[in-house]
């Protein structure tokens, strides 16, 4: 039997959430997504403490955030940051970059997520887009071995260019793992 | 070394010269007219600040093409920070941006606080203000008076570098380091303000307009000083945001974007202040954006000292916030906690967050993606340097040695935030 104080406190709920500027402008942003590209083209919809969080495909990435650069209702111009991120356990989906965008007319922000196999690291360059791009994805190719093409000048940026590994690979422990004499499983160490 | 292709342009030139002269290979040993100079400005140049490379060509005192190298203080902050409990990231944070720590280590408990749903008290995050102001104006002063310095001017670092001692001298009172503070907790401040903090505070805040306003008097219409950096490095607005500038950069540049104001976090939105704003982006304007907002971190000081609310200092979350020491050895909970917190058994949800703080140097942005454990499952941070120092190699084109200098030291790129 259902509590009616408790199906009551959901409503209202809903409704607080409803009447939340940021869930306002979120489903806002996510009508214009949709208006713009397709509804089928975003998957996973999200909004983690507040920050709208879609997934999309790699062949859509760029389309998606050109089109946004040029959207005038929005005005998404800034892209705050770019990471990437590797799932070792979710089979050809295991890498994965992760755009951070701001709109600073309305103050808006919106992540967006692609993910792709570890086989096959390629993803469109956004240096064509944004100035800023060009050492952020140095990073990620950097850390993740993410290929990214059309990029100028796709070269290790941090690490030592005679490097031949991606640290940041969940497959590389920050320890030395042939040492015996630290293994803890409870501390971690 | 891998050939950049921004020394395309100058292949370009070379190449029209040779065309020029009839195919013959230019330059020739005896001719000087065409030949380049490569130029090493670091990676241990006392004018860089820090370390780090780029490779000029010069022709003349004309620089053609910049190419910058990083990562020489580079020491894997994001991979540490994977096996490392989140009070232990705050010591990662300080070595960051090290001109401004506090406002890092804030940052970092303000995005954890995020992810466990923790309130903060009032009085604690006005205390947080206090400090974060403080940070960011013994930033600005290194920036500016380093400026200064590059311009032939020393005597205003000097000046200016005893109010920066004066402002260290609060940070060890109120949290007992000066540099590196790893200031506060997830959930508060480590310990209330003292008398002596307060007083050394208020002391501060009485005697430290006047210094200011005689090193801007020495500085702002100085005919020397004027001639060396108006109009040089300067930057458009539409680049600046392409460019991803934040803070005093884009500021300067004329857009008005401070995270302060658009996303007010530890109750800023309590204070009154003014976000000052250049016109075009220059040099000249870089340093009075700063300058101005000295001012302006005073008055949201001297705002947030008089309405400090009472209460506790740090919120009531046993499970992340350490116990005092004395209960810990009478009191049974307090010693299962602060075993749980010390030995980083406490839980965090599944999540992201993506919080950020307008740090000396502009939005500092911590990415923090938990699946559970006791550590990040990836944790990335935004450094306002590393995304802003690209811009280097184009703004320095055309300019002579002298302004590059000049340049670098008024965008005030961090080695430390720059390499993470």
């Amino acid at each position: 039997m259902a509590d009616p104080t408790k199906e009551e406190s959901t409503a209202a709920q809903e409704t607080a959430a409803a009447q939340d500027p940021t869930t306002q402008q979120n489903a806002q942003v996510l009508a214009l997504l949709h208006r713009l590209f397709g509804e089928s083209t975003f998957t996973d919809v999200e909004e983690p403490y507040g920050l709208l969080t879609v997934t999309t495909k790699r062949e859509h990435i760029h389309n998606i955030i050109a089109g946004l650069q040029q959207d005038t209702e929005l005005k998404f111009h800034f892209l705050t940051t770019m990471c990437g991120i590797n799932y070792p356990e979710n089979l050809n989906q295991e890498l994965g970059m992760i755009y951070h965008l701001h709109s600073l007319v309305h103050n808006v922000r919106l992540r967006i997520k692609i993910f792709f196999p570890l086989a096959d690291p390629v993803v469109p360059t956004l240096t064509d887009l944004y100035a800023t791009a060009n050492w952020m994805e140095r990073e990620a190719y950097d850390f993740f071995g993410i290929i990214f093409t059309g990029h100028p000048n796709l070269r290790r940026i941090l690490n030592v260019e005679d490097m031949d590994y991606h640290p940041m690979r969940r497959q590389y422990p920050l320890e030395d793992g042939t040492r015996e004499d630290k293994t803890d499983l409870f501390f971690g160490r | 070394m891998a050939v950049n292709d921004t020394l395309a342009g100058t292949h370009k030139i070379i190449q029209e010269a040779q065309e020029q002269q009839g195919g013959q290979l230019v330059p020739t040993l005896n001719d000087f007219s065409q030949e380049l100079t490569t130029l090493n400005l670091g990676p241990t140049h006392p004018a860089t600040h820090g370390i780090f490379q780029n490779i000029l060509q010069m022709d003349g005192e004309r620089i053609i093409s910049g190419v910058p190298t990083i990562g020489y203080i580079h020491r894997a902050f994001e991979k540490i920070a994977e096996r490392r409990p989140f009070y232990q990231i705050t010591p990662l944070t300080d070595r960051m941006n090290y001109c401004s720590s506090p406002i890092n280590n804030m940052g970092w408990h303000m995005t954890v606080e995020k992810l466990l749903g923790v309130q903060v008290p009032k009085r604690a995050q006005y205390m947080r203000v206090i400090m974060m102001e403080l940070a960011r104006i013994a930033d600005h002063l290194i920036c500016n008076s380093i400026l200064g310095v590059d311009t032939g001017a020393f005597t205003g670092f000097l000046y200016v570098f005893q109010e920066r001692e004066k402002i260290y001298e609060i940070y060890e009172e109120v949290c007992g380091s000066r540099l590196t503070t790893n200031m506060g907790r997830v959930g508060g401040m480590e310990r209330d303000f003292s008398p002596v903090a307060i007083e050394k505070l208020r002391k501060w805040l009485k005697e430290f307009p006047a210094v200011m306003k005689e090193f801007e008097s020495m500085f702002n219409r100085n005919r020397i000083f004027m001639d060396r950096v108006v109009n040089v490095g300067p930057i458009t607005a539409e680049k600046a945001l392409n460019y991803g500038f934040t803070g005093p950069n884009l500021r300067a540049a004329g857009v008005d974007y401070d995270v302060r104001v658009m996303n007010p976090y530890s109750s800023y939105e309590d204070f009154e202040f003014d976000i000052p704003v250049g016109t075009n982006g220059d040099t000249y304007d870089r340093f009075l954006v700063r300058n101005e907002e000295i001012w302006q971190s005073l008055r949201i000081i001297n705002q947030a000292l008089d309405r400090l609310p009472e209460g506790p200092f740090h919120a009531d979350a046993p499970h992340y916030y350490l116990p005092p020491k004395q209960a810990v050895y009478k009191n049974m909970e307090a010693l299962i906690y602060h075993f749980k917190i010390i030995m980083g058994e406490i839980e965090a949800p599944v999540g992201e967050v993506y919080h950020s703080v307008e740090g000396g140097n502009g939005e500092l942005g911590f990415y923090l993606i938990s699946d559970g454990g006791r550590t990040p499952y990836r944790l990335h941070f935004r450094r306002p340097c590393f995304i802003y120092y690209q811009a280097y190699s184009e703004m320095v084109v055309g300019t002579s040695l002298s302004d590059a200098i000049v340049i670098l030291s008024s965008m005030n790129v961090i080695a430390g935030e720059l390499d993470a």
